[in-house]
């Protein structure tokens, strides 16, 4: 028996949660500090891999309609490839800033699948609701990796950076499957 | 340049410098007992999404993924398994600045 969506959310809201706490720390401390040991630097990097492989079960077993196989599908690629570069980064295969710009990329396609995929208004029901704010979320926190690659000494776009993230888990913890929204709940949605 | 302004100049350089470094242990320590706490604050308004205090008709994925308890899963994990090495980490090398 497959588990509900909301299930499926939850366990990748906690993965975003330490993504994001992670990525804070590492603000706060700054990289020089943060990667005095060698294996946190993997750990961002590793996390948002791990979080695009585990999206491949999800869309391919637990989706319920094409649009959204492959919505979640091209998160599961982006994520991939978001972790993949930064692997690279750490590694020392990649030198160049600019592959930062790898994270605006990955932010902008989840935004385009969060918004193109919900085919519902705003306050069709709370997951219609999640997935429209989730979507101009990350397409507005696209400018956070263009800014650490434009002016890298500046930690306010590595800390929206993190915080995104944190945000996005706070987003994706207050989903339900049918629930109301600020009072509202479509017919369509939960048939009385 | 004098060394009557000089000595004032850099003991309050070395203020700043404890304060900021003071701020950021500060920081670092309490990410993980402030998201051990939203967890617990999340559990005790909504009881129902802790399965073991609601457990009728509830299945292996419902006890698997607890909202409340995964916030204070990853509190822990943070708390535990990350902020004592960084904190660490930060004292050595404040301690070798200075």
């Amino acid at each position: 028996m497959a588990p509900r969506a909301e299930l499926v959310h939850w366990a990748f809201a906690a993965g975003f949660l330490l993504l994001g706490l992670i990525l804070l720390a590492e603000v706060i401390v700054g990289t020089e500090v943060f990667a005095m040991r060698r294996w946190r630097v993997y750990l961002w990097p590793s996390i948002a891999f791990g979080i695009g492989v585990a999206l491949w079960p999800v869309s391919v077993f637990f989706t319920n309609s094409t649009i959204h196989m492959l919505a979640h599908a091209s998160w599961a690629e982006v994520a991939m490839l978001a972790g993949a570069v930064q692997l690279a980064f750490v590694r020392g295969k990649l030198t160049s800033r600019w592959w930062t710009l790898s994270l605006s990329f990955t932010l902008l396609v989840s935004a385009a699948a969060f918004l193109v995929h919900e085919q519902n208004s705003w306050l069709f029901s709370r997951a219609a609701f999640l997935h429209h704010a989730i979507g101009w979320t990350l397409l507005v926190a696209a400018i956070f990796p263009l800014g650490q690659v434009l002016q890298p000494r500046r930690a306010a776009w590595s800390a929206g950076f993190a915080l995104t993230w944190v945000v996005l888990a706070v987003m994706l913890f207050c989903d339900r499957d049918v629930a109301p929204i600020f009072g509202h709940l479509s017919d369509l949605a939960a048939p009385r | 340049m004098s060394s009557e302004i000089v000595g004032p100049l850099e003991r309050a350089t070395e203020r700043d410098r404890v304060g900021r470094r003071a701020g950021r242990a500060l920081a670092i320590e309490a990410i993980g007992p402030l998201v051990i706490l939203a967890g617990i604050v999340w559990a005790i308004f909504q009881p129902y999404r802790i399965v073991f205090l609601d457990p009728a008709g509830k299945g292996f994925y419902d006890y698997l993924v607890q909202p409340p308890l995964l916030v204070i899963g990853v509190g822990l994990l943070f708390a535990l398994g990350v902020a004592p090495g960084l904190l660490e980490d930060l004292r050595s090398s404040d301690g070798a600045k200075s």
